[in-house]
This record gives structure tokens, C-alpha cells and sequence, in this order.
């Protein structure tokens, strides 16, 4: 062995932590792939990137904390989420994928936002740029997480078995998140009158976004057993909130919706002029290497 | 007494056994370990800057996943030397407003611009293989709670090596346009590399106390000749040279030999000349900054918490 180093003794030699906290094909390792009868495989694919494009677009955001975060303690922990709903776009983008014939990579990277089907609240600038601020982005985190949790924990049944796999493996992952969320909300709310008024804020700024949520696409509605229909979780969700939000001494937002363009939104394609850059940004050195290897 | 105690402190520190937080200790020990290990801390956190600026623009997404990890483990390790220093006395809150203000010096590497994500895998190689050529001594140190927070910094960097060198690996055997990036990052991050070991021994003023008091192990000049031995193998195993036209094996030394170093540049850099020295403190100051509201916030309601539970057991 030429790599004669100072540190060599203290790894070992085996590799079992390479790349470490990172990998993801082994969580599904032993998963059935087949997909089940009776079902357009399309669709299973169209779900799969609503679900996939959600975790990954709100990853970008949350990664955007990196550095920048209030204390060390939160840098590490919003890094831990971005990762693991990194983990969870790459499960559901490898399962679109299978269909496709593309790798993850292609989806995340070649496709245009007019393709990507995830809902505005994961795309929307909450800060730390000028469009919020640590609360903006609690605000963001609580609702999107008391969300996909309570989606995860129905979409465990689902007749997939891949999605079930992946909602089953979230569920824990998710549970941390919304934990984490709601904490922050009280403190945030309970805190002084500068982190009520700022919380309170944040919750503003992203209720315009939270019917999309709850929105039944044409795709949900025809996969019966498969997909979760949003709009069940809607009771459930608005109980979790407004548990936190009392518990923070904050109010509810009046349910104020952002309009739809024509008709449309995330999970059609039609995305706010936020996405464009952030697609830009995301996508820029990998397609400027055509063929390039990473 | 105090004889007595100096006496202990020294024959501890002799037997290369640990001290700890509690034993008595010099003043000048307390204070050079505070000043290193801070240092460390503060290299961890701004260290996390110049990664950070590819996580959004990472190729692919398992690397994105791998340098988001990584990046995550630095802000770790900044707080396992934190916690360090509180053993010490120093306060955390103090301690940042020292960076922040330009009193305490981080590792200058980390004022080297990343321009291409070649800097990534470079960053992970070279940087990373020379803290750890700086940092394994460390391991053996005397203070007790400083050589833990080592033993676990060293095994994680140690990931971070691989993995950038990986990345490397990964990029020499893709397309000749990636090939150039990587040489074109060596040759950008070979003599900043050479430069964290600090300047010649001939120069150095710190080394001589803290090499009795076993704070430091090694000389500057030692461990950067050790590191130039380990990389010069790896990098002919990669297909990338060094941009050092005196870098040859010695046979008499059974060493290599190699060039300086350009020391004014080093000590520009050091003085806040650097490329990125004022960006570096301006985006640690801001988040620091514009964090402020959050921290008063959390203590505020740990205080409320706290007066409610005294409340609550005073009418129990």
C-alpha cells in the first residue's frame, strides 16, 4: 500500500463508513421492486416525482442555512434534516427512474422546472435570503413536516411496496423534524416580543401556501392504494398546528390561499419566479460538463 | 504548595499521562490552550465557508449528501473544541466575539477562495491531510479533554480525506475538462497546503514552551516534511503533479526534498490579506448577528419554563 500516512492506523481498513451518513441504496436493500397490477406505471412515476421533488427543493432551501444559522447547535441540526429529506428525494427519484430509464442524477439535473412537480412552500424563499428569516423558516418546517407525516404514516399501506419502504424508513426521520419545529414555534412564540412578532410573521408568510397541501391531484386520485389523498389529511394536520400554535401563544392565520395560475400549480409544473433560480443555482455545474463523471 | 503543585503538574506532563480539567495547572498552560484550541474551533467554523459555497451547486446528489455531512461535521467539531475551552474557564458567546472581531486568528487556509468544486475534493486531500498530519500529535496531548475531542476530530477528518480524494479519483478518470480542473485546484492549493504547518522552525515563536508542556509534538518543519512525503506518492497515484520544480526523492535523506513556500504571501494572508479574509468574518459576524434575536429568545423562555416550575413546586 502506497498510502504509507499518519492516520492510516486510525480508520482501519475496512469501508464500512465510506461516505458515512450518506448512502441511501442500502435502506431499501432487500425492498420488492415490482410494481403493483393494475396500476399506470406513469402515474406511479408522476407521484413518485411529486413526493421526491418536495423533499428535494425544500433540501436546497434548508441547505441554505449552512454557515448561517443562529448557534452551532442549529447549523447541525438543519443540516441533519436537509439531509434526510436529501435521502428521501433519491429513494423516490431512484423508483421514477426504474421506470424512465434515468438515474436520479438526470431527474435532479436535466429535467425543467416546467417538470418538477413539487408544491410552492418547498420552493419559496424563507430566509436566511430576503425572503425571511429563522422563523420564516420554522414556520416553513412546521407545517411542511406535520405534513408529510401524517401523509408517511397512511402512505406505509400503500400497495407499492417502494413507497411503503420509503414512508416507513421517513416516519422516524419526519417525527425528528416536526419535534424539532414545534419546539421552536413555542420558544419562538413564548420567547420575547421581538421572536413573537418575528414567529407570528413567518407564519404568515407561508399560510397563502399551505392549501396547496391539501390540494387532491388528478394523479392521487387515480392511484387508489397507492398514492395517499392530501386532502385526509387535513384535520389531522390542522389539529397538530393549532396545538403548537397555542402552545407558542400564537394565532392561526386567517386562510388566506394563494391563487392558482390558470388553474394550475406545483404539482403541475407551473412553480413561483423563486424556482427559476434556485434550479439555476442547483443545476448549472452539471449540466456544463456534459458527460462529466462525479 | 505551590512549588508542591508545579512539581505535580510537571512530572504529570513528563509521565505523558493527562491533565484534567480539575488538577492545577500553570496559568501560562490554561492561557496557551484556550489561545490554541479557540484557534481550532474557529478554524472548524469558518473552515465550514468555503465548502459550503458548492453544497447548493454540488454535480450529483450523492455528493451533494457527502459534502453536506461533511460540512455538518465541521460545525461538530467546532463545538466539541468549544466545549473544550469551557473546561478551560472560556466562554463560547467570548470566545466567537473574539473571531468576530479580529481578535483571535483561525487556520489562514480557510481565506483561499474554492472556485471550482475540483477545491472540493482538493480541500478533502490536501487540507484535510494536513490538519491531520498537524492534528494526530494532538491525540497524545497532555490536556485530557483537548486529546478526546482530537481522537474523534482525527477518525472524522480522516473520512473526509478519503472521501475527497475519492472525488478526485472519480474526476481524473472522467473527461479531460475535469482532469484540468483537478491539476488546475493542485496547483491553486499545493502551496497554501505546505503553509499550514506554520512558518520554518527557524521562525516560529510558539514552539519551543508548547513543546515542553507536550501541547505540541512536533515541529512545523517535521510535519510538513512528513506530509509532503505521504502526498507526493498519492499524487502520482492520482496523474496530477505538484507545481514545485524542486520537489525530488532524496536518496541520502530517504526523504523528498521540496521548495518553500512564498512566506510573504503567507504572511499577508495571516495579516487579513487574503483573498477572503474580510467575507469570511463579515458572514460569520452577520450569522452571529442576525442569530442574536433567536439565542435571547431561547433563553428567555428557559427562563419562563423555569420560574413556572419553581412556581409550581413552591404550591406543591
Amino acid at each position: 500500500m502506497s498510502f504509507d500516512n499518519a492516520y492510516e492506523s486510525l480508520l482501519g481498513h475496512e469501508d464500512s463508513h465510506w461516505a458515512f451518513g450518506t448512502g441511501f441504496s442500502e435502506a431499501l436493500s432487500g425492498v420488492n421492486r415490482e410494481f403493483p397490477v393494475g396500476v399506470d406505471r406513469e402515474d406511479i412515476v408522476a407521484y413518485c416525482l411529486m413526493l421526491g421533488d418536495d423533499a428535494l427543493i425544500f433540501s436546497q432551501r434548508l441547505s441554505e442555512w449552512c454557515s448561517r444559522a443562529p448557534e452551532l447547535e442549529e447549523d447541525i441540526a438543519l443540516a441533519n434534516i436537509a439531509l434526510d429529506l436529501l435521502g428521501q428525494a433519491r429513494m423516490l427519484l431512484t423508483r421514477a427512474g426504474e421506470v424512465l430509464g434515468k438515474s436520479e442524477d438526470d431527474l435532479a439535473y436535466l429535467r425543467d422546472e416546467r417538470d418538477f412537480r413539487n408544491v410552492h412552500l418547498a420552493e419559496i424563499d424563507c430566509g436566511p435570503g430576503p425572503g425571511g428569516d429563522f422563523g420564516t423558516t420554522i414556520a416553513r418546517l412546521l407545517v411542511f413536516s406535520s405534513w408529510r407525516l401524517a401523509l408517511f404514516s397512511r402512505l406505509r399501506g400503500s400497495a407499492d411496496p417502494v413507497l411503503a419502504a420509503v414512508a416507513e424508513k421517513g416516519l422516524k426521520e419526519l417525527a425528528y423534524h416536526r419535534d424539532h419545529a414545534a419546539q421552536w414555534t413555542v420558544r419562538l412564540g413564548d420567547g420575547t416580543d421581538e421572536s413573537h412578532r418575528r414567529m407570528q410573521a413567518g407564519l404568515e408568510r407561508v399560510w397563502p401556501f399551505v392549501d396547496e397541501l391539501f390540494a387532491t391531484h388528478a394523479v392521487e386520485a387515480r392511484l387508489t392504494g397507492v398514492a395517499v389523498d392530501p386532502a385526509s389529511l387535513k384535520s389531522e394536520v390542522d389539529g397538530v398546528l393549532e396545538a403548537v400554535l397555542a402552545a407558542g401563544g400564537l394565532s392561526r392565520p386567517a386562510d388566506t390561499r394563494a391563487a392558482r395560475v390558470a388553474g394550475m400549480a406545483g404539482r403541475d409544473g407551473v412553480h413561483t419566479e423563486a424556482m427559476g433560480f434556485l434550479l439555476a443555482e442547483m443545476q448549472h455545474l452539471h449540466r456544463s460538463l456534459p458527460g462529466a463523471v462525479w | 504548595m505551590a512549588d508542591d503543585l508545579e512539581l505535580r503538574f510537571e512530572r504529570t506532563v513528563q509521565a505523558d499521562a493527562r491533565i484534567e480539567p480539575r488538577d492545577w495547572m500553570p496559568d501560562g498552560y490554561r492561557k496557551t490552550l484556550i489561545r490554541q484550541i479557540a484557534q481550532h474551533a474557529h478554524s472548524e467554523i469558518i473552515g465550514m465557508q468555503p465548502e459550503g459555497n458548492w453544497i447548493s451547486r454540488a454535480p450529483s446528489l450523492r455528493r451533494k449528501a457527502i459534502l453536506l455531512a461533511k460540512v455538518q461535521d465541521e460545525a461538530g467539531h467546532g463545538l466539541y473544541l468549544y466545549s473544550a475551552t469551557e473546561t478551560l474557564g472560556a466562554d463560547r458567546e467570548d470566545l466567537t466575539l473574539k473571531l468576530i472581531e479580529g481578535r483571535q486568528k483561525y487556520s489562514s487556509i480557510f481565506n483561499y477562495p474554492t472556485l471550482t468544486f475540483a477545491d472540493v475534493g482538493v480541500i478533502g486531500w490536501l487540507v484535510d491531510g494536513a490538519a491531520i498530519c498537524n492534528q494526530v500529535p494532538l491525540c497524545r496531548t497532555s490536556y485530557g479533554p483537548y486529546a478526546r475531542a482530537m481522537i474523534r476530530i482525527c477518525k472524522e477528518e480522516s473520512f473526509h480525506q478519503r472521501q475527497g480524494y475519492e472525488l478526485l479519483m472519480t474526476m481524473m478518470r472522467g473527461t479531460q475538462q475535469q482532469r484540468d480542473m483537478v491539476q488546475d485546484s493542485v496547483n491553486r492549493w499545493w502551496w497554501p497546503a505546505l503553509m499550514m504547518f506554520g512558518p520554518p522552525d527557524s521562525e516560529s515563536t510558539n514552539t519551543e514552551q508548547s513543546m515542553a508542556w507536550r501541547i505540541k509534538r512536533d515541529t512545523n518543519d517535521e510535519l510538513r516534511q512528513k506530509f509532503v512525503n505521504m502526498s507526493v506518492p498519492q499524487a502520482e497515484a492520482l496523474g496530477v503533479t505538484f507545481p514545485d520544480p524542486e520537489l525530488r526523492w532524496n536518496e541520502e535523506r530517504g526523504q523528498y526534498d521540496f521548495g518553500q513556500p512564498d512566506w510573504d504571501e503567507f504572511w499577508q494572508v495571516v495579516k487579513g490579506g487574503g483573498v477572503c479574509n474580510a467575507q469570511r468574518i463579515a458572514h460569520r459576524r452577520k450569522a452571529h448577528e442576525d442569530g442574536a434575536w433567536v439565542r435571547e429568545a431561547a433563553a428567555a423562555h428557559a427562563q419562563k419554563q423555569a420560574q413556572k416550575q419553581a412556581v409550581k413546586e413552591g404550591a406543591a
